[in-house]
């Protein structure tokens, strides 16, 4: 029976294998064919035409996934501050249940928010409208996270400040959120990992474009919109392309998630 | 003249002589958790220059009297203190009196060494300065604190380094400097060699030794023999209640009252 | 006496903590008025549907015709139920299978080291998901898996219809793959905080190592674990783009899980952008206020459920 049940268990573990290798075997065999420079920085050609590449679909990730950051980060990691120093009352709890179900509502439901708060009043799809998208669902996850890596300072810390005649507002940002920071800078790689690779919410925020866009007030191309529109598409050559955009999609989100992990281990190991 | 001891009849004056004003004074201190009485009607003074050890069973208020008198418990909601603390006659639970500042003149040191993680030693001596706002080179006055604190010579080659790559006892040095840093004239010290190894216990006796010619100190300890070694009054606490004080080796040999007899003669505790 | 050194006033100290204490607060009411701005625009959107149309009417008519200003959600909303219905009975057993063998059967050594792969499973975007389904998915279902399963189980009303590839299953089992670390990882986590006593007390009595975490470990977890399976089933209602791409687009109702269906993110996904006249635009925001309703209660009951069992039976909670 016990060996049955490892066995089992160990079934389970395979079944879970087989489909990450199968995707990340795919995605590198079938995209790495398409990396060249050109696609990087060339506009996409129209159908038949050879070449043609994800350049504005790329700096328009980019674009709009830093813009969501500046708008996002800070009151993120504000929220978990208040959430941890202040959110033991009823406003505090609400904050924080509140927070913890917003990160569970379907980005596509926040992509119909944005519509409404950014699209209809501007009369036109836009970066700002994804952006703002990306920026609602920054904030939730980043608050939570925040919080539990303010709790985990030690206490002792806050009296040391307080006892050298540091006021509370000093101890709180200049040894609390100093001492919680390399776990914060963490979890925002995280956060940012996290909404570079959505979809959903850009197809009729930021909807697309065959050009490239500099402008928070006009469509914009996104990486993940260019490979669901390649994938979708009747056209094999475009098929192929959405192989490597897709890469290239998992090169981004790949670097972010391994910079955190380095710097989670860095930090422990300087805890030392 | 000694410090006066909370019960029983008023102590004799020992002479004749005017009595040079108290450093610290302490009048009625009574500090409440909730319905818990946990210091009651204390009152004593500590003379300048002098070492004032408190000492009793686990659990006798000692840690949270030494907290009243810099205002600590000012950070607990469910805390009340009621009574005077002075300072050179001046008593710190006043309105006008910001506790932010008086803690400034009134430094402590805790019983697990806190240095700050994320700075180096020399960051950590200026903290007090540098969290404040006070910019500009703290140099000097971060060789000078880590003389007092007799760390200099251990670290003088690695004031760049992680404050946590010390040991724990210059650890607790360098919260001793930390605090010395930002001149104060009353150091309380809760328990600051408990955490520690005996050898590194031994040098934070002696710097106390050093540190009174130019502070008052009061320090809580759990350890007898280290109150007679370091301290020159000594303060009884038991369940909340100062039961006697006096100097200290009257305190060890000849005590007056019972209970501090039963105690210092380890009956119980 | 040397010269003390310059410190801040004290009223200064006051409105020093007063600007940023205060500034924190606004930032914690944010995210309260982030919430608030969510239900808000979601009714506003909605409005011109809900003037026109009762809510029953809407939730149970299965005709959706933009054009003849029809709207009928209940295809996309048996779409829904159906995938993540699918996911959950393939994901929890393998998920849960997973999250013992990380924590109880498995090396001290080795369990960090099988994280890593439910990690990268949960790293993946949705719509690379999507693409991998198309490639791989959709032709295994429809040359190996769906004509197996029809032969075999082709009675049930389940399995019944021709092998598209595209459908129901695809989609369900994309999903299942989506949410499994989500399970494994809250499972895993509920799971490491059984006492040690009582998986000890189990074996002293003579247990098995299988029978020590059925009598101690599974018992203490049954709520957590439901609740990761309900944030999982969260997920998965969910999702869009990975089951967008697999499940077919096809607006109608039909027991088979061979059949395409659709779900209400997908509905929304394909239609938004093109969606010109208010009432569509309404429906369309009607089937994401479904959405949003379900996931808030599932996702309030789910992490009721974990943290409960976390604070364990009887502690006073913090």
């Amino acid at each position: 029976m016990n060996v049955a049940m490892t066995v089992l268990c160990g079934v389970a573990l395979v079944a879970a294998f087989i489909p990450l290798t199968s995707v990340l075997y795919l995605v590198i065999s079938k995209g790495a064919a398409g990396l060249s420079w050109d696609f990087f920085t060339a506009l996409p050609k129209p159908v038949g035409e050879p070449g043609g590449g994800i350049g504005n679909a790329l700096v328009g990730t980019l674009y709009m996934v830093g813009l969501a950051c500046v708008m996002g980060l800070p009151v993120g990691v504000g929220a978990g501050v208040f959430l941890a120093e202040r959110g033991d009352g009823t406003v505090g709890r609400t904050v924080r249940f509140v927070a913890e179900v917003l990160s569970g509502v379907p980005s596509i439901v926040i992509g119909i928010v944005a519509y409404a708060m950014v699209v209809v009043p501007m009369h036109h799809f836009s970066a700002m409208a994804g952006s703002v998208a990306l920026a609602i669902m920054i904030v939730p996850y980043l608050a939570i996270s925040t919080e539990e890596l303010i709790r985990v300072v030690p206490g002792s810390l806050r009296e040391a400040s307080l006892a050298l005649g540091v006021t509370n507002w000093r101890t709180s940002l200049l040894v609390i959120l100093r001492t919680a920071m390399g776990g914060v800078v963490t979890a925002c790689l995280l956060a940012v990992a996290r909404v570079a690779g959505e979809t959903a919410p850009l197809l009729f925020t930021a909807l697309n474009n065959q050009y490239w866009n500099f402008s928070p007030n006009q469509p914009t191309a996104s990486l993940t919109v260019a490979i669901y529109n390649y994938a979708i598409s009747p056209y094999e050559d475009w098929h192929a392309k959405a192989w490597t955009a897709a890469l290239v999609l998992l090169m981004l989100v790949g670097v972010l998630n391994l910079a955190s992990r380095v710097l989670t281990r860095n930090r422990l190991k300087g805890a030392q | 003249m000694n410090a006066v001891a909370a019960s029983s009849a008023p102590a004799p004056i020992a002479s004749a002589e005017v009595p040079a004003p108290a450093k610290v004074e302490v009048q009625d201190l009574n500090v409440w958790f909730g319905k818990n009485n946990a210091v009651k009607d204390t009152s004593l003074s500590v003379q300048a220059h002098t070492v004032l050890a408190v000492i009793g069973p686990s659990g006798c208020g000692k840690s949270t009297f030494l907290r009243a008198l810099n205002r600590m418990h000012d950070l607990v909601p469910a805390a009340r203190v009621t009574g005077k603390v002075l300072v050179d006659g001046q008593d710190l639970y006043t309105r006008e009196v910001d506790p932010v500042l008086l803690r400034r003149r009134v430094g402590m040191v805790f019983q697990r060494p806190n240095p700050f993680p994320t700075m180096s030693i020399e960051e950590n001596v200026a903290a007090g300065l540098v969290l404040n706002g006070i910019g500009g080179n703290h140099h000097e006055l971060v060789e000078r604190s880590l003389r007092k604190a007799a760390l200099w010579d251990e670290v003088k080659d690695r004031l760049g380094h992680a404050a946590t790559s010390l040991s724990g006892g210059q650890q607790q040095r360098l919260c001793i400097a930390r605090a010395l840093a930002i001149e104060p004239e009353v150091l309380l010290m809760d328990e600051p060699a408990s955490a520690l190894d005996p050898i590194a216990t031994a040098k934070i006796e002696e710097l106390i030794h050093e540190l009174k010619e130019h502070y008052t100190i009061i320090i809580v300890t759990h350890s007898m023999q280290q109150a007679a070694r370091v301290s020159d009054h000594t303060a009884f606490f038991y369940i909340g209640e100062l039961v006697e004080m006096g100097a200290t080796e009257q305190i060890f040999t000849n005590p007056k009252e019972r209970r501090t007899e039963d105690y210092v003669t380890g009956k119980f505790g | 006496m040397v010269e003390r050194p310059h410190t801040p006033s004290a009223s200064r100290a006051a409105v020093g903590d007063r600007l940023y204490y205060g500034l924190l607060w606004v930032l914690g009411i944010f995210v309260l008025v982030v919430a608030g701005l969510i239900v808000l625009n979601l009714a506003l959107v909605s409005r011109p549907l809900f003037a026109v149309e009762s809510v029953w009417n809407f939730v149970h008519g299965d005709d959706w015709d933009p054009v003849a200003h029809q709207f009928g959600a209940l295809p996309f909303i048996y779409g829904t139920l159906v995938t993540s219905a699918v996911s959950i009975v393939v994901a929890v057993p393998i998920a849960v299978g997973l999250a013992l063998f990380i924590t109880q059967f498995s090396h001290k050594r080795l369990a960090p080291l099988l994280s890593i792969p439910v990690e990268l499973l949960a790293a993946i975007p949705s719509v690379v998901y999507g693409l991998w389904g198309l490639a791989v998915l959709v032709p295994w279902l429809r040359t190996d898996v769906e004509p197996f399963l029809g032969r075999v189980l082709g009675f049930l009303p389940f399995f019944k219809g021709p092998a598209l590839g595209f459908g129901y299953l695809a989609a369900g089992l994309v999903l299942a793959v989506m949410i499994l670390p989500t399970i494994v990882s809250v499972s895993a986590e509920v799971m490491k905080t059984t006492p040690e006593a009582q998986r000890e007390a189990a074996l002293a009595l003579g247990a098995t190592t299988w029978e020590s975490v059925t009598w101690s470990v599974l018992p203490h977890s049954r709520a957590g674990i439901l609740g990761a399976c309900l944030l999982g089933l969260g997920r998965a209602l969910g999702e869009t783009m990975a089951v967008t791409m697999l499940i077919g687009n096809s607006r109608n109702i039909s027991l088979s899980l061979f059949a395409p269906g659709y779900s209400l993110p997908a509905v929304i996904a394909n239609e938004f952008a093109e969606a010109t006249d208010d009432i569509h635009i309404g429906a369309l925001a009607g089937c994401g206020l479904i959405l949003f309703v379900i996931t808030f209660l599932l996702n309030a009951a789910a992490r009721w459920l974990v943290t409960a069992v976390q604070k364990g039976p009887g502690r006073v909670s913090t």
